[in-house]
């Protein structure tokens, strides 16, 4: 049986409380990175959220787990909503696998006037 | 490309050309394994955007809740009804094998259904925000591990079909030619070997010819020596 994990400001994640997450609350993107490290080590989790905000700065440390099965490290948007952070990460995915954005680029493009 | 240095022998040959029909059977099941990969990673990619997208408003609004909950009645309050759940999410981990590359499937297993009334905090001190909030983020919960689960099929995904690519270009543009190329010089030094041993045999005939023609001391002359 394992665990699911969030990291996040305590103003996003306290919620996820509500559901049997296991909450860690992380100050600084530091901090998060020293919970997420901590939690991926024990080895009891198999899905960690992460919100965005800390997500974006810990880009190195989430390449380590990238190829691993587990734990998923995902990321979700924080309290002040969604900065495109996970849907950039998914796009270099796929440019990674295909070697182009096929799916987003319509999203890329500049507006028609 | 550099010279390989390889016996000229027709056993070598023979052992490069089976090498070279194996990398051939490789390289097509590594292309039609990768053209497999390539279809599965984009239907995963796919249904994750859609998801994300989702999630990601849901998510907007379970914040909004929350922080509602949290002005009407009081930070404070907010942490000491939520501190204490009595849902329990558990995972059970499965994994499922998608062309040899092994994703994890997850399921969840909920004690308590996470929905407001199974809340372990009194209804008296908390407002009606913070239960619509919890009801709705419980709602999301199969989603969110939906989620987790597609995106790491797909960086997964995305690993596999990054190597995969490489092996089939290593093959295609590195190891094929370079058999070939063997192949091709082991051919043409046997036949130039065989050229060598003709040209060597008509000379030694041309020699025997003339020695056997020449005309012998004690015999008439025939007149028709051949040229040397």
């Amino acid at each position: 049986m394992y665990k699911i994990g969030i990291i996040g400001r305590r103003d996003a994640v306290q919620g996820f409380m509500a559901l049997g997450f296991s909450v860690h609350e992380a100050a600084d993107a530091q901090q998060a990175a020293h919970e997420l490290h901590a939690m991926a080590r024990a080895g009891e989790y198999a899905v960690i959220f992460l919100t965005e905000d800390y997500a974006a700065q810990l880009e190195d440390e989430l390449a380590r787990y990238r190829s691993q099965p587990t734990p998923a490290v995902v990321s979700l948007p924080g309290q002040g909503g969604s900065a495109g952070y996970g849907m950039n990460s998914l796009r270099r995915a796929v440019e990674r696998a295909v070697g182009a954005d096929i799916l987003f680029g319509e999203s890329l493009q500049p507006p028609r006037h | 490309m550099a010279e390989l240095r390889v016996n000229p022998t027709r056993m070598e040959m023979k052992r490069y050309q089976a090498r070279y029909q194996t990398a051939r059977r490789g390289h097509k099941l590594l292309k039609d394994k990768r053209d497999e990969l390539m279809r599965l990673f984009l239907d995963v990619v796919r249904e994750d955007k859609a998801l994300r997208e989702r999630v990601e408003a849901a998510l907007a609004d379970v914040y909004a809740g929350f922080s509602v909950a949290g002005a009407v009645s009081g930070p404070q309050m907010l942490g000491e009804a939520l501190i204490c759940p009595r849902a329990e999410a558990e995972l059970e981990l499965g994994t499922r094998n998608l062309m040899s590359v092994n994703v994890p499937v997850f399921r969840v297993r909920l004690h308590g259904d996470g929905s407001a009334a199974h809340c372990n905090y009194g209804f008296a001190f908390t407002s009606g925000e913070l239960d619509a909030a919890v009801e709705s983020l419980g709602g999301i919960l199969g989603d969110l591990l939906r989620m987790a689960e597609l995106e790491k099929t797909a960086q997964l995904l995305a690993e596999e079909i990054e190597r995969t690519r490489r092996r089939v270009n290593a093959l295609e543009y590195i190891l094929m030619p370079q058999y070939l190329d063997i192949i091709r010089t082991i051919r043409m030094r046997l036949e130039e070997n065989e050229r060598g041993n003709t040209t060597r045999l008509m000379k030694v005939k041309d020699m025997m010819l003339a020695a056997a023609h020449r005309p012998d001391p004690g015999e008439d002359e025939d007149g028709d020596d051949p040229p040397d």
